[in-house]
């Protein structure tokens, strides 16, 4: 807490409903100013972060500090942090202004100056003229903006977004994501923003934590996140991944389906079972005689930008996927390239994390698109 | 059937209906202005019972009686009702259940159960009969009712509007008033409307706990009839229903003036 920079921190909180862990001594810093994202399927505990620092959960052991100072006992309402919920829980029985204003008129801020906020935040959202609409006669995205103005108007150092884009189509989900990320940059404030949205994450954020049943897994800027992973879960839940089983044969020399590559990794040891992950976008395409690996596509499906082919060669086990902006007919035979940065080789799981992973991404696509349960 | 016929049949029916609603209530009200005490025949007409009622000063004591008991249990009933609303939404599940079914109970249970044990009950305190019993008696039988009404409108609330006003800084007693509150108010309303009727029928209950000083005015009317309906007793029900029927027509109207609002405001929407 030295570090004056530093805006939040929690150390070794941990929660815990009826013996059931939800966050398992969780250690996170924020700085002041940061787009910091919390990204993991439904039930891995980012909603309760987000709530802990809210003030609206307790923890059951450990600390949190605002600015250096301890606030674990310190009630929502006096904490300089304002939450934009998830189905914007905005006062029906208030019109868009009167939303605005319920937090000034709390603090007793003098008319004349909740004018010109209210006023200030308005245009900010793209809302002017729209005072005196109750809030159940807006659209989706209207909501969204009328709960981001309610929370910013109160100037605070911090604000918590609950999956805040979630009930919003993609289109409109694009276009906000621009927005929020430009109005943090002009107010200087720092973020805090749960999402299961990986793409999301990717767009907005200066900084990402990835969560696994109430742990963090890895922590760091979106293109570190991406092209390192640390960890299988973390590579399959940011992107799409090959990951197959390979064998470390010593420093920077790994074997993978059937194939001994160099790659830039080190230190595993000799012959040490590891994970191998391939971004399909990795792969370069060539002539089937020049390739290290070569195969018959089996399927090839348009994703918009680019097709995603499943390749497999005859009488071999793996099937890899392909990201390739030209297409290849079904049924061609084509050759394929790694060079050894798009190889990235990660500790085995054992057994049962491979079943979390496999049972948190199912529930997750479930999920997708509806509601995310309640983490409580 | 042609159509001609179909809506001369429902047309038939409507009236038979209303016939059989109002025809008696209209009987009463002429007979209040016959100038006999007896209710066989027409004797001309005449507005002394009116008058006469006016200087009836047991009447006029359970008249009044009734709408003290009225307000005070209602008033009562509504804030512990809604109090208990409160506290049982935010109950866990199976305590909840619990209490819905100890709510439930009153409610089914015959009013004549209630009256005997709240009679039984004061009698075992030593409580003399008086308004006091008749308004606690009420103020009993009424709060499940508020409950009942006030609860679904605390199931349709955002459970994070509660949360929403906390995290704009305002205290959990500012959270209720501010924004808790005027959600629920229509279940409030009419949970004191359906307690403060109630009351005002209320028979069954009063009669048990009311004794000889604190009638009201069905005790009373009841206690009447082993005699003889006064006359008196048909002005006083003549005005009651005018009166009733005048605040209907009254909400009724607000509420169509609203509903035409609300469409505009729609409209500009």
């Amino acid at each position: 807490m030295n570090n004056t920079n530093t805006l939040i921190s929690l150390r070794g909180v941990t929660v815990e409903y009826d013996g059931v862990v939800v966050l398992d001594h969780l250690d996170l810093d924020i700085k002041d100013k940061e787009f910091v994202t919390l990204l993991g399927p439904s039930g891995c505990g980012k909603t309760t972060t987000l709530r802990i620092i809210g003030g609206f959960t307790e923890p059951s052991q450990g600390d949190v500090f605002f600015d250096g100072v301890k606030i674990n006992d310190v009630p929502p309402y006096k904490r300089n942090v304002n939450t934009v919920f998830q189905r914007y829980a905005l006062f029906p029985h208030l019109n868009v202004y009167e939303n605005i204003e319920f937090g000034l008129k709390i603090t007793k801020l003098p008319e004349e100056e909740r004018k010109k906020r209210i006023k200030e935040m308005l245009a900010m959202v793209g809302l002017s003229g729209f005072e005196l609409r109750r809030v159940n006669q807006l659209s989706g995205g209207q909501q969204q903006r009328v709960a981001i103005a309610r929370a910013l108007v109160n100037h605070p150092r911090l604000l918590l977004l609950d999956e805040p884009l979630g009930a919003l189509d993609l289109k409109l989900r694009k276009e906000m994501q621009i927005e929020l990320k430009r109005i943090q940059q002009q107010l200087g404030i720092t973020f805090l923003y749960v999402t299961h949205d990986q793409e999301e994450a990717l767009t907005m954020s200066d900084r990402i934590v990835i969560m696994k049943n109430g742990e963090i897994q890895q922590m760091g800027t979106p293109t570190d996140i991406y092209n390192e992973p640390i960890n299988a879960f973390v590579a399959d839940f940011i992107g799409e991944s090959n990951i197959v089983d390979g064998v470390m044969i010593e420093d920077y020399l790994v074997e993978f389906g059937g194939r001994r590559l160099p790659c830039l990794d080190g230190g595993f040891g000799k012959n040490v079972k590891v994970d191998v992950v391939i971004r399909p976008e990795d792969w370069e395409i060539c002539k089937p005689e020049n390739g290290q690996f070569r195969g018959i596509v089996k399927s090839s499906v348009f994703k918009g930008v680019h097709y995603e082919l499943m390749v497999q060669a005859p009488g071999e086990e793996e099937e890899w996927m392909v990201h390739t902006i030209e297409n290849h007919p079904v049924g061609s035979e084509i050759g394929l390239i790694l060079t050894p940065d798009d190889i990235h080789i990660m500790n085995k799981m054992s057994p049962e994390e491979e079943a979390e992973l496999v049972s948190a991404l199912e529930a997750d696509s479930i999920l997708e698109d509806g509601e995310e349960s309640d983490e409580e | 059937m042609t159509k001609k016929q179909n809506s001369f049949t429902s047309n038939l029916y409507i009236f038979i209906v209303m016939a059989f609603m109002y025809l008696p209530i209209l009987v009463m009200i002429i007979y209040s202005f016959n100038d006999s005490k007896s209710r066989g025949a027409w004797a001309g007409f005449t507005t002394k019972w009116y008058a006469d009622l006016l200087q009836n000063e047991s009447i006029l004591t359970a008249l009044w009686n009734t709408l003290i008991v009225a307000v005070i249990s209602s008033v009562v009933a509504t804030l512990l009702g809604t109090a208990a609303a409160v506290g049982i939404q935010a109950m866990k599940k199976r305590n909840r259940e619990l209490i819905m079914n100890f709510t439930y109970l009153p409610v089914m249970s015959p009013e004549i159960v209630m009256g005997v044990s709240l009679m039984l009950l004061f009698v075992m305190f030593g409580v003399d009969f008086s308004l006091f019993t008749v308004i606690v008696a009420h103020i009993t039988f009424n709060v499940p009712y508020v409950i009942l009404s006030v609860l679904p409108k605390l199931r349709q609330m955002d459970k994070y509007l509660f949360e929403a006003a906390m995290d704009l800084g305002c205290t959990p007693l500012q959270a209720f008033m501010k924004v808790m509150l005027p959600e629920i108010m229509p279940g409030i309303i009419s949970g004191f409307l359906i307690a403060f009727t109630f009351s005002l029928d209320d028979f069954n209950i009063s009669y048990f706990v009311s004794g000889e000083r604190a009638q009201t005015l069905p005790v009373l009317i009841y206690s009447m009839t082993r005699k003889r309906v006064s006359p008196e007793i048909n002005a006083l029900s003549a005005i009651i229903f005018v009166v009733v029927l005048t605040v209907l027509i009254i909400t009724n109207l607000n509420d169509v003036r609203k509903e035409k609002q609300l469409q505009k405001g729609g409209r500009r929407g």
